[in-house]
């Protein structure tokens, strides 16, 4: 077995330290080392999306870095959204507009739409959809979700 | 038997109760089980699409630092040649074994042949290639017409065609063939002033649901099995792994995990067996996860098929006669849903004169399993394009022409029953009614289409139990596992009944311990079977609390009247007490409450959608671009309007998906060239409009508030109706699906 890296990163606003395999990717280490299982693996490959965070202020597939480059980083994950008794607009707007069905694509799709708001607060319907259009549902058709980023881009602009 | 119209539950839109926990990335879907002592399992499957199994020799796997266990098929016990009821179809035992781990002969690349279990996923990975597996590789057959000639390659070589009953002589690739007949076609078509016959084929499709197959198994020493697991139906699961491991079913315990998508292809299980005989093997919990990859070769899609339609109508529009051939690709093992295709192709219209055959055939290919309507939308893409063609020819409306041939109750099918009502002319009519139909269409190279589609719907059996809390809440215990907001709508189900907010009930999920024996969470029968369980056990509260109330008030339960949420006696003295009420004063008045409800409804309800396309067609590159949708659909009374539009938005767009883009891509080998979601590419939100799904609700008498089932309808109209659309838009008929760029130059002389 090759020898672990240690690495001293944030994770959510808190120092977080771990060991992990050189081979072991990011999304590897938050599920199977850390166990913060809201970033799903549904494709291991960059194709759909399941497992985004925010890694430094991008929006990253968390399957295609490796757990030893979170090293000094800045990382939000899906279980750093929320408030204690407040969730995020965003996880609001996903709930009043019904815009999940199996929920499986659905802390991707919150952390890609939140990545988007980050940096532009008003987007239109077609840079909505273009912003997304990395991360897959196979459930919804995607309509209320769209509705849903129009919603809290509303409520949070 | 619909009750009520002026619901205070059902029809409106809470929030579902599991929503918290799924935006926060806080459910626990299987994948993300952990436990103690966990050891990984990977699986070794054939590179090969056809080839025999000479040897396999595990021993360097074996000694791998690291490595647990390691099987292979010789580790199965025995089974006989039996066909068993597995809940949702039956199959047959050997069958099921052998797809989940080769005997003699891998039928498809990607078929299972054995598993390592080890400390961690990547030392399991590493020992699967020290296992050295001889194979003697067999000409693989792929495509249903070429596995139906009589030189091919055989998969099975006792396999013999069961020709309506009797066996055929020779060995063959065809596992089955019937046929229905009413009438006289032949005369149906002399009356005719028109015929169109055409020939469709259809590639291999996957359901693309976004999380792969996970399970994690636990063998005790005392012989209790139990299983965290994604699944449509955990009932489902015990059943098939206690028939391939001939373990009883009372030692199988299924725990449901969340579960990420399905649409029929999380019924059949492939690595859950798996888990269970490594865990047997080492004494430890072992979880196995299937990779992209593995779920695109290795689980079920649905069929790749020829379809032939064939049907005559006179000038006025009336349908004379109708034939359909439909042969179906059943994948390595019998049992595709021709079946279902052939009931379905014509079941919209009346046809006095029809023949329909069918044709279920072996191919190197991952034995098929159920998508969404399975078999429904090969049949429909090939019958709704003809009728197509005939109303352009006869100069007619489209939709005018289904509402003059709209089957009406009581009319008897092809196959032999009555049609049931449903609202198909409604559907029609909503569509004719709604804006887009009648908006203009700008631009060039643009077109509209319509097409229906029918799916039957199915009962089966559901349990639910209810226990009363002290402050006026229930907690609802059900077996459907969850994949769409079903505890929603299951829930409000038995508000409604108890005159309590659809917020006052907290509903479960249990696994197959704790909850009466439930079907699958498939065949569109979650909320309206299982709603239907919900609806008799909150009566069956109902008539405990009313029993409480006259025991509170001294007086026969017979004088005690429920009526929106209040419990009143009006003989001797007027006394009232809402549920919460009287839900506070159980202690004094007997204990706890406890209501059951079970639930096989005979009357499930067809549904039936009426599909409106615009395209515009790229001349220079054949890409079709979908420029609107609307979709009507009967839901017979949405009980959650919004996860009903969810349905019909998500259908249509898998349907969409279908029409232009998804297949699967064989080389000369027999291999799938692009199991990736890359390559194997669904549908982005960057390729779609929004789509208006328009509710039509006619109340299906087989449920007390009139559901009709609705996940599976929505995916059967969009190909054809955007085949319908992409003709209108370039005077090209497209026949073969997908309608990818290449196929529609091709169509159009360009390449």
């Amino acid at each position: 077995m090759p020898k672990k890296v240690h690495v001293q990163t944030t994770i959510n606003g808190e120092a977080v330290e771990y060991l992990c395999e050189p081979r072991q990717s990011l999304l590897e280490v938050l599920r199977d080392v850390l166990h913060l299982t809201g970033a799903k693996e549904g494709c291991n490959n960059g194709n759909c999306g399941a497992c985004s965070v925010i890694l430094d202020g991008r929006l990253v597939n968390s399957c295609l870095v490796l757990g030893a480059e979170l090293e000094g980083k800045s990382l939000e994950t899906i279980e750093g959204l929320a408030e204690p008794e407040q969730l995020h607009p965003i996880q609001d707007a996903f709930l009043e507009n019904a815009a999940l069905q199996c929920g499986i694509c659905t802390p991707g799709f919150i952390m890609a739409a939140k990545a988007l708001l980050d940096q532009n607060p008003n987007p239109t319907e077609h840079e909505i959809r273009y912003w997304l259009a990395g991360n897959l549902c196979r459930c919804t058709g995607y309509d209320k979700i769209v509705r849903a980023v129009q919603d809290a881009a509303q409520t949070t602009s | 038997m619909a009750e009520k119209k002026d619901y205070k539950v059902v029809g409106t839109r809470p929030i579902r109760h599991d929503g918290v926990d799924k935006v926060t990335g806080r459910a626990l879907y299987g994948a993300d089980f952990q436990t103690v002592g966990l050891l990984h399992g990977k699986v070794l499957r054939s590179p090969h699409a056809h080839a025999r199994i000479k040897s396999i020799d595990t021993s360097r796997a074996e000694a791998h630092p690291g490595v647990r266990a390691v099987v292979t098929a010789k580790d199965f016990p025995a089974v006989e040649d039996k066909i068993a009821d597995l809940g949702e179809g039956a199959a047959n035992v050997k069958d099921l074994q052998d797809n989940v781990l080769a005997g003699d002969k891998a039928l498809y690349k990607g078929h299972q042949v054995a598993a390592v279990a080890a400390i961690d996923p990547h030392t399991a990975e590493e020992a699967l290639e020290l296992i050295d597996v001889e194979y003697e590789v067999l000409p693989p057959v792929i495509k249903v017409l070429d596995a139906m000639k009589e030189d091919a390659p055989l998969l099975h070589e006792d396999m013999h065609t069961d020709e309506m009953g009797e066996k055929s002589e020779k060995p063959s690739n065809i596992a089955a063939h019937f046929q229905h007949k009413q009438g006289d076609p032949e005369k149906g078509y002399a009356e005719a002033d028109v015929v169109v016959e055409q020939e469709y084929t259809t590639e291999t499709v996957h359901q693309g649901y976004i999380e792969p197959h996970n399970a994690t198994a636990l063998y005790n020493p005392d012989g209790q099995l139990t299983i965290w697991c994604s699944t449509q139906g955990a009932f489902a699961v015990r059943g098939q792994v206690s028939e391939i491991l001939q373990i009883p079913v009372s030692k199988v315990k299924v725990v449901p995990m969340e579960i990420g998508g399905g649409f029929g292809g999380k019924i059949n299980v492939y690595i859950k067996p798996i888990a269970a005989m490594l865990s047997m093997k080492t004494g430890k919990p072992v979880k196995v996860l299937m990779s992209r990859a593995d779920v695109f070769e290795g689980t079920g899609p649905t069929p790749g098929s020829y379809v032939r339609v064939k049907m005559g109508a006179t000038n006025d529009g009336r349908i004379t006669a109708a034939e359909a051939y439909l042969a179906f690709e059943a994948g390595a093992y019998p049992g595709s849903p021709v079946g279902a295709a052939a009931f379905c192709v014509f079941s919209p219209y009346k046809v006095e004169n029809g023949t329909v055959d069918g044709y279920d055939v072996v191919v190197n290919k991952p034995k098929t399993a159920a998508y969404r309507a399975p078999g429904a939308t090969n049949a429909a893409f090939a019958a709704e394009t003809v009728i197509d063609e005939i109303c352009e020819k006869i100069g007619m409306d489209p939709l005018e022409f289904r509402i003059l041939n709209s089957a009406t109750e009581g009319d008897i099918r092809i196959d032999g029953p009555p049609a049931p009502r449903v609202g198909f002319i409604e559907t029609v009519e909503a569509a004719k009614d709604h804006p887009h139909y009648s908006a203009p269409l700008e631009g060039e190279n643009v077109g509209r289409g319509v097409a229906s589609g029918y799916w039957p719907n199915f009962g089966m059996k559901s349990s639910v139990s209810i226990n009363v809390t002290a402050d006026g809440t229930i907690s609802l215990v059900e077996g459907s596992t969850d994949i769409g907001g079903t505890r929603a709508s299951i829930a409000m189900q038995a508000a409604e009944v108890l005159g309590i907010p659809a917020e006052s009930v907290t509903p479960t999920v249990a696994d197959t311990d704790s909850v009466g024996y439930t079907d699958v969470t498939g065949g569109s029968r979650t909320a309206f079977a299982t709603g239907y369980a919900a609806y008799e056990a909150a009566q069956d509260v109902k008539q405990q609390m009313i029993e409480r109330a006259a025991k509170l008030w001294e007086v026969d339960a017979g004088e005690v009247q429920f009526a929106d949420g209040v419990f009143s006696s009006v003989n001797g003295k007027e006394q009232e007490i809402d549920f919460k009420g009287l839900a506070e004063r159980l202690d004094e008045t007997g204990g706890p409450v406890v209501g059951r409800g079970t639930a096989d409804p005979s009357q499930p309800g067809p549904s039936i959608g009426l599909h409106v396309v615009d395209v515009e067609v790229d001349p220079d590159t054949g890409k079709i671009q979908i420029l609107r949708y609307t979709a009507t659909q009967d839901a017979g009374k949405a009980i959650h309007p919004s996860y009903v539009e969810g349905q019909i938005q998500g259908g249509a767009v898998q349907g969409i998906g279908w029409a232009l883009n998804e297949e699967y891509i064989y080389n000369e080998k027999g291999e799938m060239t692009n199991a990736s979601f890359l390559d194997y590419r669904i549908p982005t939100c960057l390729d779609l409009p929004m789509i208006d799904a328009v509710i039509v609700e006619v109340p299906n008498p087989g449920h007390p508030f009139g559901v009709r089932g609705v996940g599976e309808t929505p995916i059967i109209a969009p190909p054809a109706a955007i085949a319908n659309a992409v003709y209108r838009a370039t005077g090209v008929r497209l026949k073969e699906l997908p309608m990818s760029p290449g196929r529609v130059l091709k169509a159009m002389g360009k390449i």
